[in-house]
């Protein structure tokens, strides 16, 4: 049995009196692909902002490659190799997406080579290489998930959290998105894909996690999650 | 910067610097009238003022409602080197930019680490507070001030005037060549990141702390350079003087107004309304020619935003057609 | 350092009484900042404006001021509801708050200034009321009239500004509007409108507060400057949001500077605002009663 990439332990968060998390235990393996699934506030983006670092304070452990993250602002564990994106895309304003892409590089392996070279061929296998020059507010909003899921294999991580995607796109634009995600999982990305598009999930996810209220409520294989009782209970998907 | 780049930037931005320094002397000089020197050591002085405003407002998105207090940091600096050990000028003005780059580390990790506006909040008290500590402390003058011996002259230059303006000069050009440095720089592009979207500048590895507080260190120890030599030029230094609002105003209306995405906008705008400042001084008022620069301050915010460099770079595009 | 217990005591209570002045000057910023994350530098600046137009009405028709106060407010709270649309359509429509929208205000707070200086001159601007001689003494403690008047009709005009806030619909907008503009649309309010109104009660507060102001001191064009810090400092201190933990952090401000004013002397006054807002920032940026990010 490998070490797992990333463990969680006990993983709760408590807004004033409101209880976003709580007891969430999960484990992901390396080049894993892991859904997280579950009705709206049901605690999956404040899941992510826990692991990501933006949220500092929360009850329980994270471990990420073998090291504690407690403690750990958020630009030291995209270094440990723990990346994310942003349910809205967040580009750079100011930046064209060549650039946008080369903070990464950048910042993170300054020496793998000339950082434009480097940007200029991911933004080719995401399909955004003619649109390099132009500056974010010129893209449309599928081509703004590629940038941003561009931006976040920049930092060449082992585990991507990929928090909803393709939200809002179309049923064509959705494919696009989820052959970039197989295509960085081959590579050797552990993928951990939170959506709300049950076609996607269910094509991608090797196991399925399902939260609801807060709480994992179940944890397996795709298949057998899917034909749970308690699972169509409780979020009855598309 | 890639290693060659980054040589060939330090080797043509100096050579470029030199030669316009030694330009502006040549034309200075020619003009042969003390005037012009000061003339020109104010306008320069607002330049690097702006400049080194525009490496923590315009490049990374902090304002700074305090920069007179940075500036009189390095003026005072100088008063109480002066007094106690005698420290030649050129001593003065590093010792002001130490003075100004710790003044900038230490308001920057008390507020750096949150919100913008709470710098800026921050800012907006420390002039005061400084003014409180200067007043109250005799050995620099407290509020009747303190007077300096000023050199008759000094060797290579007609007057010591002119030694001034051309110092500041090369202050100025200092921080222009710093600016160009960072914005050509990971730094510059951490910046950028950091003021478009800090949160996202987070998730993608870029030390956001760290660079906030060698923006602020930066921009700190520049305007304390440049307030520095200030006591030398008007032989007397009293806090209304090295508070004075019009510091502010003038280092955050000049990016405002040229641009803040490069260094040449501070600089484009240290020259209008350098200009447009003196124009007023001479002609009108003093108060007329602050009330001037408010209200053009104002015009360029709301309606110009991207200032004078915006405005060219929109001419262009417009030129270039569709 | 003179620690006589008589001259705390008078501190103390004189210093509540300066407390309750800040409290109603910082509780427009906390509607404009803590409610509508307006940054808005210019306010203390025209609290002194108000000053100044109140002085001279006084002068003119031997008004009480604070009377005089009450009649300024409205046109000043006309002229917030103008100054937040302008806002609105320059910066807050394009989501181009930030540094602009700093940048305006503290250029607003600049015009301000320089305008108080061309029209009534350089010279210190100061009322004499009916009150402004006399002096209440409750025992060994002493409460001067010209600040104990004020000081009660600030606490009336934080009482009614309360029970606004709680009690009327548009009061519980104001207030729900930094929470969830999306509810206010839903339930068919324009959170424009609200907000326009919010910030025009800011401005109206800064005038009342103007009225205050000159019965306890003479002012003169610049002195906006030395309460910037101050109104940020204590509705930080307070908590963004709470304009209970405003008025808290006022009337403590107000007893701490006099204390320190009374035991280390009064040139050290403005290091306290400073003093005070680095410490908060540094160890609890929320305030007092601000809620936990």
């Amino acid at each position: 049995m490998t070490q797992p990439l990333l463990q969680v332990q006990d993983l709760g968060k408590r807004f004033g009196g409101f209880v976003a998390l709580e007891g969430v235990s999960l484990s992901v393996a390396p080049g894993e692909r892991l859904g997280l699934i579950g009705p709206n506030g049901s605690g999956k983006s404040t899941f992510v902002n826990c692991l990501g670092g933006a949220l500092a304070r929360h009850d329980g452990v994270v471990v990420f490659g073998g090291r504690d993250l407690a403690g750990l602002p958020p630009y030291r564990r995209v270094r440990l190799g723990l990346a994310r994106t942003f349910q809205l895309p967040r580009a750079f304003a100011s930046l064209t997406v060549l650039e946008n892409v080369e903070v990464p590089f950048r910042f993170l392996d300054p020496r793998g080579g000339p950082t434009s070279e480097r940007a200029w061929r991911l933004l080719e296998r995401v399909g955004l290489g003619r649109k390099a020059r132009f500056r974010p507010r010129d893209l449309t909003q599928v081509d703004l998930r590629r940038l941003e899921l561009a931006r976040a294999l920049a930092c060449q991580p082992k585990l991507l959290l990929a928090d909803e995607t393709m939200a809002g796109l179309s049923h064509a634009e959705v494919d696009d998105i989820l052959e970039l995600l197989f295509r960085a999982n081959a590579d050797g990305v552990a993928v951990v894909m939170i959506e709300h598009i049950m076609r996607a999930v269910t094509t991608f996810s090797e196991r399925l996690v399902v939260f609801v209220a807060g709480r994992a409520i179940a944890d397996g294989p795709t298949q057998e999650i899917l034909r749970r009782k308690d699972v169509e209970a409780a979020y009855l998907g598309e | 910067m890639t290693g060659a780049s980054s040589f060939f930037f330090w080797r043509n931005g100096l050579a470029l610097a030199f030669v316009c320094l030694v330009a502006t002397a040549a034309a200075l000089r020619a003009v042969h009238n003390d005037y012009a020197f000061f003339v020109g050591y104010v306008v320069f002085q607002y330049g690097a003022l702006a400049i080194a405003w525009n490496i923590l407002g315009g490049y990374a998105g902090f304002v700074n409602f305090g920069a007179e207090a940075f500036f009189a940091a390095g003026a005072y600096t100088t008063v109480a080197l002066n007094k106690a050990l005698a420290l030649p000028i050129l001593a003065c003005v590093l010792a002001g930019a130490c003075v100004g780059a710790a003044l900038g580390l230490v308001m920057g990790s008390f507020t750096l680490r949150l919100r913008g506006v709470y710098f800026a909040i921050a800012t907006l008290s420390l002039s005061v507070v400084l003014q409180t500590l200067v007043v109250n402390w005799s050995y620099v003058g407290g509020s009747s001030g303190a007077y300096l011996m000023r050199p008759k002259a000094i060797a290579l230059f007609a007057s010591y005037t002119e030694f001034l303006c051309l110092l500041m000069l090369a202050i100025a050009a200092t921080a222009a060549l710093i600016a160009a440095a960072i914005e050509r720089s990971s730094v510059g592009a951490g910046l950028a990141a950091i003021r478009d979207d800090e949160t996202a500048a987070a998730a993608l590895g870029v030390p956001t702390l760290r660079l906030k507080l060698l923006a602020a260190t930066t921009s700190g120890a520049i305007m304390g350079m440049a307030g520095a030599p200030l006591p030398f030029y008007n032989s007397y230094l009293n806090p209304d003087s090295a508070f004075a609002v019009g510091y502010t105003v003038n280092a955050m209306a000049m990016p405002l107004v040229g641009g803040t995405q490069s260094w040449l906008g501070p600089v484009l705008g240290a020259l209008l309304l350098g200009s447009i400042q003196q124009f007023a001084v001479a002609f009108v008022s003093s108060s007329a020619s602050l009330t001037l620069i408010g209200l053009v301050f104002m015009g360029f915010v709301a309606l110009a935003p991207q200032g004078l460099l915006g405005l060219f770079r929109s001419l262009r595009a417009a030129r270039a057609g569709p | 350092m003179n620690l006589d217990p008589v001259l705390i005591l008078n501190a103390c209570a004189s210093g509540l009484l300066l407390g309750s002045f800040y409290a109603v000057a910082a509780a427009g910023l906390s509607v404009s900042f803590g409610l509508l994350d307006i940054v808005n530098i210019a306010h203390p600046a025209l609290m002194v404006a108000a000053a100044f137009v109140i002085s001279s009405i006084v002068g003119a028709t031997a008004l009480d001021p604070l009377l005089a106060a009450l009649i300024v407010s409205p046109f000043f709270a006309l002229f917030g509801a103008g100054l937040y649309r302008v806002y609105y359509f320059l910066f807050e429509r394009r989501g181009d708050e930030s540094i602009r929208g700093l940048a305006f205000f503290f250029g607003l707070m600049f015009l301000i200034e320089v305008s108080l200086l061309l029209l009534w001159g350089a010279d210190q601007q100061w009322v004499s009321a009916r009150y402004s001689s006399g002096v209440l003494s409750l025992g060994k403690v002493d409460f001067p009239l010209r600040m104990l008047v004020p000081s009660l009709c600030a606490l009336a005009t934080l009482a009614i500004l309360f029970a606004f806030l709680k009690l009327t619909f548009i009061g519980r907008a104001v207030a729900a509007v930094a929470q969830d503009r999306e509810a206010l649309r839903l339930m068919g309010i324009d959170p424009v409108r609200v907000k326009t109104i919010a910030f025009a009660l800011s401005v109206g507060l800064a005038a009342l507060a103007g009225g205050a102001l000159i019965v306890i001191q003479p002012v003169d064009s610049s002195s906006g400057q030395i309460f910037v810090g101050r109104l940020f400092a204590i509705v930080i201190m307070g908590g963004l949001g709470s304009l209970p933990g405003t008025v808290i952090a006022g009337l403590l401000f107000g007893v701490i500077e006099d204390l320190t004013a009374t035991l280390l002397g009064p040139s050290w006054s403005p290091a306290v605002a400073f003093g005070l807002l680095l410490g908060f920032l540094a160890l609890r940026p929320r305030g007092l009663l601000g809620a936990a990010t």
